[in-house]
């Protein structure tokens, strides 16, 4: 049965993209007859590229994504830099780990009540230092370039490079490198730069590219914090294929099919980037340059990463403190009043959607896991392990649906459920979830599995255990905390899903994350607080467990303390 | 353990991409150790995940594994009844030193906490049982971790590099132990090393890779 | 290994098909309401509004308890979706066994419905509620958006246009000049008097973001407004003239726009985030379809309570909601014994209660039965509410064609390039 798993785990993620975008090219170009288009033609591209605003839609889908990602990437590295083992920078790294698991849609909200210009930055500055008695006539959020979301993404896709990163630096050895470079002369900071991320970036370009994707197709935050005049593509595709004049369908799928294209393009100019980065930062590299800059790119790191890790931990904070507002008139700093109102209001509705998305995340979370450990296992026990770093590798389709933009294929592969006969119920959903659960879970829980110490199991086998035996009774317990972080992160990326449980739930299957971005458009900033606030802290749940549980369970097992 | 076992090991030849890492025929006799010796990257090492059934696809081997007789070349590791110990003890660390124990013991055993008690007090850990393996000494663990191999009744045993590791006071002594016990249980040794004092307390015949 | 994924298959198969219904007669209302028992019906409705989603978690109360239905209130963002999702279905072919039972609709989605042949009817007409609505005496209840309903569509709401202020950020935070409010500090009463409002107190209004159906419905009270005659509206807009018909709407917004929130470079997303703005602060000037909205706003603690409801003197745009069945609901006995209890007078009046929802309604209360009448009794007492005379010019809504053609128009005018 193991043999199986790759071979399962490709067919259950290619089939569905590739089914999904086969019902976008089709109607794209004209064909689809159930609704009447029975002909090939190219008049679809041309009321795509007449709609208004297109390419200011298409070039801030294209720069937030590239922006998003390079910043994300430098904040990450400069701090992974800076690194000194301080007290401060402990404090960060345990800081930043909890956002992972605040979906982005809580952590816009954050954000948007945070800078709004009656927001929690504006009445704490006012009127004091400002002057301002109503709030400013400013464009912060949802403002046309598309600023606000491009900070919102940075705010989620820092902590998630980061944690990326970690993930991969042991097995460079960077105490060792750093030192042998400082033992050349190097200060610190530019010795990592120099030494390190180098050989970093190849082992964490896969993760770079799935935020480059979703920076550019996003739609949650983008609904939340984005240009609206016109909108991003992507949400723009969203309201091109909901809308009641069924032609806009086949302009819909040709903007799937340009979104892609987006994406791709994207993809290709970071490609270009780090080709050119390669080149200029082999002179910088090799130029012998020790010292210049230590102390500036240290502290720009930790500053930033502090910057945005505050920024998010406050906007979760103030979704809490508008989740028990009474009237709260600008500029006062604090509500005029406190009240359980809305908690109260709320929480007979809350029941539905949160057992929804726990049973959901739930059930998907588990199946990666079954999914994931038996292709690591069949890996392991056959010898074979998959090239990592080529893109192409027959694992490497895994991260297929971290790539392809959600918008691009799932309307199609709405399509196709369709015709099956599936009706829109919690399996369709949970199938759907899947498809982005497991390249997660795969993606945090290899890097483990594989590092684990092959000998373990020799030894478990040669002491008489079947493979099954050392699986269950050495691999497992002693990746438990691995285990369970990738568990974590599958429920954490289940729970903060939005466009498939939307589209393939055809909205009958409410989870906290689809009622809380349907809120957004109301603007009852108390509601979406506590709604956001549930959002926000039911992932978190997850990773408590993950922490808490296996220092429970090894209380007395030094051993198993740190991973393995 | 009075039964007496012999592995042999019959024109074991090992290729890695069509060079040959190492071309073998030996014959190993009840308590007796056999020696590999060789510079790093001679297949040593190789060698032993052959014998003991973990050698991997990218490798290509010929020749047989005869343990009493019997041909266990394409028998699955856990069924070859050949005992493995590394540089490290590789206790597991998630179990208490007699979980440790008892997973060495077959599961048919009788009485096994006796065993386990006994085993202990021969290893002057008498008490230790429901210790932390990690809070061991480096010798503690290296004897525990030989106990747990002897529970298993392995029919031969693979040494690789197993004292390399110890400082060179325990490293007598480990040598010691290990090599009495071994003669003790009649079992046939393979030891991989580059330490000539290891190969001289072996006291075996002694193979020199090139 | 586990191989479930694939085991999941067969299982979603057997639990999505579900049985055929023979389309239920509402003539014999018993058998309807012995069909519905049991069945759980999908209601796909606009959410956008926390006080609307509030009153539709009582009537799923109230319908489990009274008919044994279970209703699920599908949250919409946009009632387009619904439609084009009945669209999908039958363009897959899924005839019967379809995912909505229920939509919250009108104006040109209904159209669009219609002319799709994807709703199920006429039922409205026979529901045992719909007789209070007097239609003889009320044709809203049967026109939508100049369209006769024809029974495709049951009317649950009547929504008009109301602006509503803040008095304290008016400039006039003298609470004892009271009633009289001086036309040069006071809110515009026309359109064209809004514009010179606006430039007045530029950033103090704004409208919600086009298509959202409040905002549109803005456009259309300005057009009916600026037009010299209205006839044209009434009918398709493909047989007028359209650029020539909207030009002084364009010349209008084009003034106006500099003015607004934000220069009119943003738009609210919709009608209740027009709301947030007023409690923020952020604007002076806001309106809602819903005339008691400012009311239960500020008992809401979501306004101050120096807020004050009015209508512009020429009147405005009020229009009846409904609720219609997909032609392949599954489940069209208990989506029909849904539409008529919201028709019910318990329902009306619920929905009708400031502290619920205060959307106006359907029935024609003067010919209720007296104790029914009672439960409709309006609060006058309260200062952000309208005057109960205040609603009496309602200008009718115009063809649908318009409202779409007007959004497309918009979008091409104001998106930026």
């Amino acid at each position: 049965m193991l043999r199986f798993a790759p071979a399962l785990i490709v067919t259950l993620l290619v089939g569905p993209i590739m089914a999904g975008l086969a019902m976008a090219v089709l109607p794209a170009f004209g064909y689809l007859p159930a609704l009447g288009g029975t002909e090939f033609s190219l008049s679809h591209w041309q009321a795509l590229f007449a709609q208004p605003g297109l390419w200011r839609s298409v070039a801030i889908s294209f720069a937030s994504g590239l922006l998003t990602t390079a910043v994300s990437l430098s904040v990450v590295l400069l701090f992974l830099a800076g690194v000194s083992g301080s007290r401060l920078d402990h404090w960060i790294r345990r800081l930043v780990s909890p956002l992972l698991s605040v979906p982005h849609a809580a952590a816009a909200f954050g954000l948007a009540f945070l800078i709004a210009p009656s927001g929690l930055i504006a009445r704490l500055a006012s009127p004091g230092l400002t002057g301002w008695e109503r709030p400013p006539d400013l464009l912060i959020v949802q403002d046309p370039w598309g600023i606000a979301l491009m900070a919102g993404l940075i705010l989620k896709e820092i902590p998630f490079l980061l944690l990326m990163s970690l993930a991969a630096l042991p097995q460079l050895d960077p105490e060792r490198r750093v030192a042998m470079a400082r033992s050349l002369g190097y200060r610190p900071t530019i010795a990592w730069l120099k030494v390190v991320a180098p050989a970093l970036y190849p082992l964490i370009r896969l993760p770079v590219y799935a935020v480059i994707a979703y920076a550019t197709s996003v739609v949650d935050m983008a609904l939340i914090l984005g240009p609206t005049l016109p909108p991003t593509l992507a949400v723009s595709i969203l309201t091109w294929f909901q809308a009641p004049d069924l032609s806009r369908r086949f302009m819909a799928s040709a903007g799937a099919l340009l979104q892609l294209g987006v994406t791709a393009a994207a993809l290709a100019s970071w490609w270009g980037l780090e080709r050119l980065v390669a080149c200029l930062g082999r002179g910088w590299v090799e130029g012998g340059q020790r010292h210049r800059g230590e102390w500036p790119l240290r502290t720009l790191g930790k500053g930033l990463i502090l910057l945005t890790t505050l920024t998010a931990f406050v906007g979760i904070a103030t979704l809490a403190l508008h989740s028990v507002s009474g009237f709260w008139r600008f500029p006062d700093t604090l509500p005029h009043s406190f009240t359980l109102l809305h908690w109260q209001r709320t929480l007979p509705s809350l029941a539905g959607p949160v057992v929804s998305t726990l049973l959901i995340a739930g059930v998907a979370t588990l199946l990666a896991l079954a999914l994931t450990l038996a292709a690591l296992e069949n890996e392991q026990r056959s010898g074979r392990h998959p090239n990592q770093t080529r893109l192409l590798s027959a694992m490497g389709l895994l991260y297929l649906p971290l790539i392809v933009p959600q918008i691009a294929f799932l309307f199609g592969l709405v399509v196709v459920m369709e015709s099956l006969g599936t009706r829109p119920q919690h399996a369709l959903v949970i199938f759907g979830h899947l498809l982005f659960v497991l390249p997660y879970v795969f993606l945090s829980l290899s890097e483990a599995y594989r590092r684990f110490d092959p000998r373990w199991s020799q030894v478990a086998l040669s002491l008489g255990a079947t493979p099954d035996g050392a699986f269950w009774r050495v691999r497992l317990p002693m990746l438990l905390a691995p285990l369970l972080t990738a568990m974590a992160v599958g429920l954490a990326v289940s729970i903060g899903q939005y466009l498939p449980t939307q589209l393939l739930g055809a909205g009958r299957v409410p989870t906290v994350t689809t009622e809380a971005v349907s809120l957004a458009a109301g603007g009852d900033r108390r509601l979406i607080g506590v709604w956001a606030l549930v959002q926000a802290s039911l992932p978190l749940v997850g990773f408590i467990i993950a922490v808490g549980l296996p220092r429970l369970l090894w209380s007395h097992r030094r051993g198993m303390r740190g991973a393995p | 353990m009075k039964n007496r076992h012999q592995l042999m090991l019959k024109d074991i030849h090992i290729a890695l991409e069509d060079v040959t890492l190492l071309a073998l025929d030996a014959e190993v006799n009840p308590g007796e150790v056999l020696t590999v010796m060789g510079p790093s990257g001679a297949g040593k090492s190789t060698l032993l995940a052959f014998v003991a059934g973990f050698l991997a696809p990218a490798f290509a081997a010929s020749g047989r594994v005869l343990l009493d007789g019997r041909d266990i070349t394409g028998l699955p590791a856990e069924r070859r009844g050949i005992g493995l110990l590394f540089q490290d003890p590789l206790l597991f660390p998630h179990l208490s030193v007699t979980g440790n124990l008892r997973f060495g013991l077959p599961r048919a055993t009788p009485d096994k906490a006796a065993r386990i008690a006994s085993a202990l007090a021969a290893i002057g850990l008498a008490g230790f049982g429901e210790r932390d393996p990690a809070t061991l000494s480096g010798g503690q663990q290296s004897r525990v971790a030989l106990m747990r191999l002897l529970l298993s009744e392995p029919r031969a045993v693979l040494l690789d590099e197993p004292f390399s590791r110890l400082d060179s006071h325990l490293r007598q002594e480990m040598r010691q132990l290990v090599f009495d016990r071994l003669r003790e249980a009649g079992l046939p040794s393979l030891l991989v090393t580059h330490d000539h004092q290891d190969a001289a307390a072996a006291g075996g015949p002694i193979i020199t890779l090139e | 290994m586990p191989t479930y994924p694939l085991a999941l298959f067969p299982a979603l198969a057997l639990l999505l098909s579900a049985p055929l219904h023979a389309a239920p007669d509402p003539a014999d209302w018993e058998a309807v309401l012995e069909e519905a028992r049991g069945q759980t019906v999908y209601w796909n409705a606009w959410a956008g509004d926390s006080r609307t989603n509030r009153y539709i978690e009582w009537v799923a109360r109230r319908v489990a308890e009274e008919h044994d239905v279970t209703l699920v209130h599908v949250k919409l963002d946009d009632t387009s979706a619904a439609v084009s999702r009945v669209l999908a279905e039958k363009s897959a072919g899924n005839l019967d066994d379809g995912s909505i039972d229920l939509i919250w609709i009108n104006g040109e989605n209904f159209a669009a419905m219609q002319e799709a042949d994807l709703l199920h009817g006429p039922f409205a007409e026979r529901l045992p509620h719909f007789a209070l609505t007097y239609p003889e005496h009320n044709p809203e209840v049967v026109t939508d958006f100049t369209l006769p309903t024809e029974g495709y569509e049951s009317p649950w709401g009547k929504a008009q246009i109301t602006f509503y202020y803040d008095r304290e950020g008016m400039g006039d935070s003298d609470q004892l000049s009271g009633e009289a409010e001086s036309s040069a500090e006071g809110p515009p009463r026309s359109i064209a008097e809004l514009l010179d409002w606006a430039e007045a107190n530029p950033g103090r209004f704004t409208y919600p973001r086009i298509p959202d159906f409040t905002g549109s419905t803005f456009l259309k009270q300005a057009l009916i407004a600026l037009v010299e005659d209205t006839a044209p509206l009434y009918a398709p807009a493909k047989q007028s003239d359209f650029a020539a018909v909207t030009a002084p709407l364009w010349d209008y917004l084009d003034a106006l726009h500099p003015h607004l929130w934000r220069s009119g470079r943003q738009f609210p997303a919709t009608g209740p985030e027009l709301r947030r703005l007023m409690g923020d602060g952020e604007l002076s000037l806001a309106f809602t379809f819903y005339p008691s909205e400012p009311a239960a706003a500020v008992a809401d603690l979501e306004l101050p309570p120096s807020v004050r409801s009015y209508v512009l003197d020429e009147g405005t745009l009020g229009n009846v909601h409904f609720v219609a069945i997909p032609f392949n609901s599954p489940r069209r006995a208990g989506a029909m014994a849904v539409a008529d209890f919201l028709l019910s007078p318990e329902a009306q009046a619920h929905k009708q209660d400031l502290a619920v929802w205060g959307d106006r309604t359907v029935l024609d209360v003067p010919r209720l039965p007296e104790a029914d009448q009672a439960r409709f009794a309006i609060d006058e007492d309260n200062p952000a509410m309208l005057p109960a005379d205040a609603l009496e010019k309602t200008l009718p809504e115009p063809h649908p064609s318009w409202m779409t053609a007007l959004q497309e128009a918009w979008r091409e005018r104001y998106v930026r390039r």
